[in-house]
C-alpha cells in the first residue's frame, strides 16, 4: 500500500468503472466458461496420447504387420499371436448382421412415422423408441444370451451357446430408435412443397416417397446408416455377453466369436498387470476401434453437413 | 381404356402394400420392447422383493441382493454429476452466450459432436490409463465417476445448448437494453428461461451414465463387495456391473437374480425418463 502510494502515478479517474468487480467477474466467469469448454479438447488429446503412446511401445514389441495382417489372435494363451484380423472380422459380423435387420427396418418405419403415421399414431410411437434406445446395453445382453439364444436353439439345434446370431439381433435392436429417429430427421428436412409437387401430378404415395422424398433425404439417410453401424462397432456389453469370447475368423452366425470391444472386456475382467505386453494390446485393439468409428462419424457428418445446405 | 384402370388399380395396391409394411416395420419395435419386458419379467418379477433390495450378494443365489450395487451406483452417478453437470452447463454457456464464430470456436463445437460418437470403452480406456493408473485412483468410485463424466460431457453440453438456443433473442436484448452485462443477462435471464430444457437434457445423460457398463468393467468396478462405498476413494460395484456378473454365470438362479436386478434398474430409469419427459411438456406449454 505504501509503496504505491510513494512516488506513483495517480489512479486514472475510471479505475472504478475499469476495475470494479462488476467487470472483474465477468471476465473471470466467462474465462472459467472457456475452460470448461477446452477441457472438450483436452478429452480427445487425452483418448489419442493414451491410446498412442501404449500402441506404440505396443508395437515396440509386435511389428504392426503382424497384427494388422495376422489371422490369429491367442494373446492369452501360448504360442500367444497377435494378429488382429479376428477380431475385425467379428466386429463386422455383427455389424453386417445388425444393420441387415436394423437398416431396413428402421427406414421404413421412419417413413410411416413421417409420411403415413397420424399425429395420434406418432405420439404412441415415438416415445415407445425412446425408451428401446434408453434401455442399458447389458440389459440386452441379458435379453440376448437368455431370450433370443434359447429362441434360436429351438429352431436351429446346432446354434451354440454363445453366436454371433443373437449378438447380431440385439444389437440389431438396439441401433434400430437411431436408424429410425434420424431417418425421420432427414425425411422431415425435405420440403413440403417437393411432396406437393409430386401429388399434384399424379402420383401416388409409394411414387412420391420411393422417387422423391428418400432420393431428396439419401445423404441424410446414409448419415444416419453410418453413424448407426459405427455405434455398432462400438456396442460392447451386448456383445461380450451374447457373443461369446472366441476370436475366429469366420462369417458363420451360428458360432462363438469375438469382437474388438469384447476383447477389452475380457482382459479387463482378469488381472493382467499393468505395463505387461497384454495390457498393451487392449490399446492397440482400442486405437483400431477409435480410428475405425472416427472416420465413420466424420463422414456421417460430412453427409449430414450436406443436405442441411441443400434445404435450409 | 381397361388397361389403364388397371393399371391405376395396380399402383394403388401397390400404395397400400407399401403403407402395410411401413406400418409393419414401426410395429417391431413396439414388438421387440414388449418381448423385451416380457422376458425381464417373467424371469426376475418373482424374485424381486425387499430382502433383494437390501442383502448383500452370496454365493447363494436365493440370498443374494443388491444393496452394495444400488448404493455403489447412488454413489457413482452423485460424484459423475457433480462433476460432469457444472463444467457441461458452463460449456454450453461458453459455446452458445460468449463465443465469437471464429475456427477455435468452430472446432470446440466439431470436437464435441466428435467426442459424443467415441465408443464408451475408449472412454474406459482413457479412464484406465489416466485416472486409474496415473492419478493412482485405483479401483475407487472417484475414478469410475471421473470417467463417466468425461462421457456424458458432450451429451450434456449439445443438450444444454439446445435448450440455450430456444430461448428468443428478444429476452437477452431487453436485459442488455437495461444496462446489465452479458454475464447478467446469463444468469438472471438466460438460464433460467432454459432451466427445463437443460434439467431434462441432465436427466437423460445421467441415466445413460446409470446404465453404462463396459467403462466401470474396464477401469475395475469389482463384481463381488459385502460393504458399502464410505468415501469416493474406496472400491464399489455398480447395478449393471452386479446384472453383468450373474448374467454370466451359468446357475439359472443367479440368471433370476440377474433379471430382478435390471428389473430395478429399469424401473429407476424409466422413472428418471418420465420425469424428463414430464418437465419438457410443462415447459413446452409455458413457452
Amino acid at each position: 500500500m505504501d509503496a504505491a502510494d510513494e512516488g506513483s502515478t495517480p489512479l486514472p479517474a475510471d479505475f472504478r468503472k475499469r476495475f470494479s468487480w462488476r467487470a472483474l467477474n465477468e471476465g473471470t466467469l466467462q474465462n472459467l466458461c472457456l475452460v470448461a469448454s477446452l477441457l472438450s479438447i483436452a478429452t480427445t488429446f487425452g483418448i489419442i496420447y493414451v491410446l498412442f503412446d501404449e500402441s506404440v511401445r505396443f508395437f515396440r514389441w509386435i511389428s504392426p504387420r503382424e497384427f494388422f495382417l495376422g489371422t490369429v489372435w491367442t494373446p492369452l494363451f501360448e504360442p500367444a499371436r497377435f494378429g488382429i484380423l479376428p477380431l475385425l472380422s467379428g466386429t463386422f459380423q455383427i455389424a453386417l448382421g445388425a444393420g441387415l435387420f436394423a437398416l431396413p427396418v428402421g427406414l421404413l418405419s421412419a417413413i410411416y412415422l413421417s409420411e403415413f403415421a397420424s399425429a395420434r399414431t406418432r405420439g404412441i410411437l415415438k416415445p415407445i423408441l425412446e425408451v428401446l434406445a434408453g434401455v442399458p446395453t447389458v440389459v440386452y445382453g441379458y435379453f440376448g444370451l437368455l431370450f433370443v439364444t434359447p429362441l434360436l436353439r429351438r429352431f436351429f439345434p446346432d446354434v451354440q451357446v454363445f453366436n454371433a446370431a443373437s449378438g447380431s439381433i440385439v444389437v440389431g435392436i438396439m441401433i434400430l430408435p437411431l436408424v429410425s429417429s434420424l431417418c425421420e430427421d432427414a425425411l422431415y428436412a425435405v420440403p413440403r412443397a417437393l411432396r406437393e409437387g409430386a401429388y399434384a401430378v399424379g402420383s401416388t404415395k409409394l411414387e412420391v416417397t420411393m422417387k422423391v422424398v428418400v432420393p431428396a433425404a439419401l445423404s441424410g439417410i446414409m448419415s444416419a446408416f453410418i453413424l448407426a453401424i459405427s455405434r455398432a462397432v462400438g456396442e460392447t456389453m451386448a456383445v461380450t455377453i451374447a457373443a461369446g469370447n472366441t476370436p475366429k475368423l469366420t462369417l458363420n452366425f451360428a458360432e462363438s466369436i469375438q469382437t474388438m470391444t469384447a476383447y477389452i472386456v475380457q482382459v479387463s475382467l482378469g488381472d493382467t498387470p499393468a505395463g505387461s505386453p497384454v495390457y498393451r494390446t487392449i490399446f492397440a485393439v482400442g486405437m483400431s476401434l477409435f480410428v475405425i468409428t472416427l472416420l465413420m462419424n466424420l463422414v456421417a457428418q460430412a453427409l449430414v453437413r450436406r443436405y442441411r445446405s441443400v434445404y435450409s | 381404356m381397361a388397361p389403364r384402370s388397371g393399371h391405376r388399380k395396380w399402383r394403388a395396391a401397390k400404395e397400400k402394400g407399401f403403407a402395410v409394411v411401413c406400418f409393419v416395420s414401426a410395429g417391431i419395435g413396439v414388438v421387440l420392447l414388449a418381448a423385451l419386458l416380457f422376458g425381464i419379467v417373467r424371469d426376475g418379477a418373482g424374485r424381486l422383493n425387499w430382502s433383494f433390495v437390501q442383502s448383500f450378494p452370496s454365493r447363494i443365489p436365493s440370498q443374494a441382493g443388491i444393496k452394495a450395487a444400488l448404493v455403489g451406483t447412488l454413489w457413482l452417478i452423485g460424484l459423475t454429476a457433480v462433476f460432469a453437470v457444472p463444467i457441461g452447463v458452463s460449456a454450453a454457456i461458453y459455446l452458445e452466450e460468449f463465443a465469437k464464430r471464429n475456427r477455435v470456436n468452430a472446432f470446440i463445437q466439431l470436437n464435441i459432436l466428435n467426442l459424443a460418437g467415441v465408443p464408451s470403452i475408449v472412454y474406459a480406456l482413457l479412464g484406465l490409463a489416466f485416472f486409474v493408473r496415473w492419478m493412482d485412483l485405483g479401483r475407487s468410485v472417484l475414478a469410475g465417476a471421473l470417467t463417466l463424466g468425461l462421457l456424458i460431457l458432450p451429451v450434456i453440453i449439445v443438450t444444454t445448448q439446445e435448450a440455450l438456443r430456444a430461448v428468443p433473442s428478444s429476452l437477452r436484448e431487453g436485459s442488455l437494453a437495461l444496462g446489465a452485462t452479458r454475464w447478467q443477462t446469463t444468469v438472471k435471464q438466460v438460464l433460467p428461461a432454459s432451466a427445463p430444457g437443460i434439467m431434462t437434457g441432465i436427466i437423460l445423460s445421467l441415466s445413460r451414465a446409470m446404465g453404462e457398463t463396459a467403462p466401470l468393467v474396464t477401469i475395475g468396478a469389482l463384481v463381488y463387495v459385502a460393504f458399502l462405498p464410505s468415501g469416493p476413494r474406496d472400491e464399489f460395484t455398480a447395478l449393471p456391473i452386479q446384472i453383468f456378473n450373474w448374467t454370466s454365470r451359468p446357475q439359472p438362479a443367479f440368471h433370476q437374480a440377474a433379471a430382478a436386478a435390471i428389473l430395478v434398474l429399469l424401473i429407476v430409469l424409466l422413472t428418471m425418463n418420465f420425469a424428463a419427459i414430464w418437465i419438457r411438456n410443462r415447459f413446452q406449454r409455458k413457452m
